[in-house]
C-alpha cells in the first residue's frame, strides 16, 4: 500500500525519534511511504489562533501539491493531522473561505479541488493492516509489558475523530495484537496542555502531572503516543513535573511505532529509543530484553 | 475579572454578539442552552477568569471587554473536549480561536500575551523557511516574551539537545517563493 507523507515539522526535530521508528517498522508492515516533494508547515494552532485564512492557505498548498497522486495523504502529527483536515472541512462548507483560498494558491500557480484524503499514520496502521499481519511480524513476547496508550486530544475530537472521543480503543487494539497488556486508565484522550508548555508552564505541566500519575497508579511501565507534541510534554517535561510536585515518574513515553518495533526485535538505538529523555530502564528494560 | 457592582445595559456592547455571529462557526453560538457541559469538561476551566459557558452567557449579554480581555481565551489549548460533548454542536474551540484573532486585532491582549508572541513568531519562521525551524522558534520567543524564563527554560533545551533532538540548522523547503506569493496574495485580500 503506496501513501503520500506529509511528515510535518516537528519529525526532522524534536520528533526525530518517531521517524527513526517510522522508516524502521513500516515496510514491515507493507506500508510504502512517498514523501510529498516540498511540502511547507501545516499552520499549526499557533497561527490559527493569528491568521486563519492564512493558515488554511498554507495548508491547502500541500492539499494541492498532493493532488498530483491519486492517493490518500498520512502523517504522524496529531496537530498536522487536525489542522490539514480542518483546511479540508472549512473549504468544504464555507464557500467563502473555498474562494479565497483558491485565489490565494492561483496566485502561487496552485489548484486544489478538494479530493485529497488526510489520514493519522495510526489510522493507516490500524485499519489498513491486517491485525495477523501486524502480529505476524512480532518476535518478541511482550506479555509482562504494561502499556498504557494515550490518544490525546486531536485525533478522537469532532468531525474528523478517528474512534470513540470518550473511551477510544484502536490503540488499546494495537498493544493487544503485538502481544503486550493494555492499562485500562481514566486519563487517556485528557489534554496534556500541548503549545501551554511554552507559554504557560506550571498549568501545563499540572495535566501532565495528572496523566502520569493514574498511567502509574494502573501499574504502566511505559506510555504511548501519536502526536509529537504530547511525547515532548510529557517525556522531556517529566523531571520538570517531578520537582514542580515532588513526585519519582519515571515513566518512558514513547511512540506507537517505537512499541510495534521493540515487539518485533528491533534494537532501542534502531527506534530512537536512545533518544527519549526518559530512558527506558528498571522493570520495562529487563522485560525487553528477557522477551 | 467581572465587577461585582452592577452592569447597565447602556454600557454593554450590542454589536458585539453580531460580530460573532458573522464569524464562521459563530452563529451556533445562539443555541446555547447554558448547560455547562463545556466547562465540566475543560481541564483549564479551574484557572480561566470565566470557564467556557460563562464566555458564552457574556457574549450574548454584551460584555466585550470582559471577553476579549480574559484569560480564557488565551487558556484554552483546542483540546476540543468541550465541542465534542456540547449538546448543541457548537464548535465552542472555533469561537476560541475567533476571540483570539479578536482580541488581537483590537489589542487586548493581556494575561495571555505570551500566546500571541509565541504565534507571531512562528508565522516569522514560516515566512522565512517555509517550515517551523523549532531551535530558533524556542530562541526568539525567549528573548522576545520570557527573558526572565531563560534560566527555567535551559534544562529542557539541553536535555532535547544532548539527545540530539534540535538541529542547529534549519530545514529549507525549495520553493519558498511559491508560498511567499500565496502568503502576499492573503495580505492583500486582506489589507495588511
Ligand atoms: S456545552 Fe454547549 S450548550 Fe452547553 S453551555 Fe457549553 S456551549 Fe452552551
Ligand atoms: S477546547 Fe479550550 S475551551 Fe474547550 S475544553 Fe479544551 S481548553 Fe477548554
Amino acid at each position: 500500500m503506496k501513501y503520500t507523507y506529509y511528515p510535518g515539522c516537528s519529525v526532522s526535530a524534536t520528533a526525530n525519534l518517531y521517524q527513526e521508528s517510522i522508516d524502521s517498522v513500516l515496510p514491515g508492515l507493507g506500508i510504502e511511504l512517498e514523501e510529498l516533494d516540498d511540502w511547507n508547515c501545516c499552520g499549526a494552532t499557533a497561527y490559527m489562533s493569528v491568521r486563519e485564512l492564512l493558515s488554511f492557505a498554507i495548508s491547502a498548498r500541500n492539499l494541492a501539491l498532493a493532488e498530483k497522486y491519486h492517493r490518500d495523504m498520512v502523517t504522524p502529527c496529531s496537530a498536522c493531522y487536525l489542522v490539514l483536515n480542518k483546511t479540508n472541512r472549512y473549504c468544504e462548507e464555507y464557500p467563502d473561505i473555498r474562494k479565497k483560498v483558491g485565489q490565494a494558491l492561483e496566485a502561487g500557480g496552485l489548484n486544489y479541488s478538494g479530493n485529497i484524503k488526510v489520514r493519522h499514520l495510526l489510522d493507516v496502521v490500524v485499519n489498513d493492516v491486517e491485525k495477523e499481519k501486524i502480529a505476524g511480524t512480532v518476535k518478541k513476547d511482550l506479555s509482562a509489558l504494561k502499556v498504557a496508550p494515550y490518544y490525546g486530544c486531536q485525533i478522537v475530537r469532532p468531525e474528523i475523530g478517528l474512534d470513540d472521543p470518550d473511551d477510544p480503543q484502536i490503540m488499546d487494539e494495537l498493544i493487544r495484537s503485538v502481544g503486550a497488556t493494555c492499562v485500562d486508565y481514566s486519563m487517556k484522550t485528557k489534554c496534556c496542555g500541548a503549545s501551554l508548555m511554552g507559554t504557560d508552564e506550571k498549568k501545563a505541566l499540572h495535566l501532565c502531572k495528572e496523566i502520569l500519575a493514574d498511567a502509574e497508579r494502573n501499574e504502566a511501565h511505559c506510555i504511548i503516543t501519536v502526536c509529537p507534541l504530547c511525547q515532548m510534554n510529557l517525556d522531556i517535561y517529566q523531571s520538570k513535573v517531578n520537582s514542580l510536585f515532588g513526585t519519582k515518574f519515571r515513566i518512558p513515553v514513547i511512540y506507537f511505532t517505537q512499541l510495534i518495533g521493540l515487539a518485533q526485535g528491533k534494537s532501542m538505538k534502531e527506534l530512537g529509543l536512545g533518544r527519549l529523555g526518559v530512558k527506558i530502564s528498571g522493570e520495562m528494560k529487563k522485560i525487553i530484553e528477557g522477551a | 475579572m467581572l465587577e461585582k457592582e452592577v452592569v447597565y445595559e447602556a454600557t454593554l456592547d450590542h454589536d458585539f454578539l453580531d460580530e460573532i455571529y458573522s464569524l464562521p462557526g459563530g452563529k451556533e453560538v445562539k443555541r446555547c442552552i447554558q448547560c455547562g457541559t463545556c466547562s465540566g469538561s475543560c481541564p483549564q476551566g479551574a484557572v480561566m477568569d470565566h470557564a467556557p459557558r460563562k464566555i458564552f452567557s457574556l457574549i450574548r449579554a454584551g460584555f466585550r471587554n470582559e471577553v476579549l480581555g480574559s484569560n480564557t481565551i488565551w487558556f484554552c489549548s483546542s483540546c476540543y473536549s468541550c465541542a465534542v460533548r456540547c449538546p448543541k454542536e457548537i464548535k465552542i474551540t472555533d469561537v476560541m480561536y475567533a476571540l483570539k484573532r479578536l482580541a488581537i486585532k483590537e489589542g487586548k491582549v493581556t494575561e495571555g500575551r505570551k500566546s500571541a508572541v509565541l504565534s507571531r513568531n512562528f508565522i516569522k519562521m514560516v515566512n522565512k523557511y517555509g517550515r517551523n525551524h523549532e531551535t530558533e522558534l524556542m530562541t526568539r520567543y525567549i528573548i522576545e516574551a520570557d527573558l526572565l524564563n531563560a534560566f527555567n527554560f535551559a534544562p529542557v533545551g539541553l536535555k532535547l539537545f544532548s539527545n540530539g533532538r534540535l538541529p542547529i540548522l534549519p530545514h529549507k523547503m525549495k520553493n519558498v517563493d511559491q508560498l511567499r506569493k500565496i502568503i502576499r496574495k492573503v495580505d492583500e485580500m486582506e489589507g495588511i
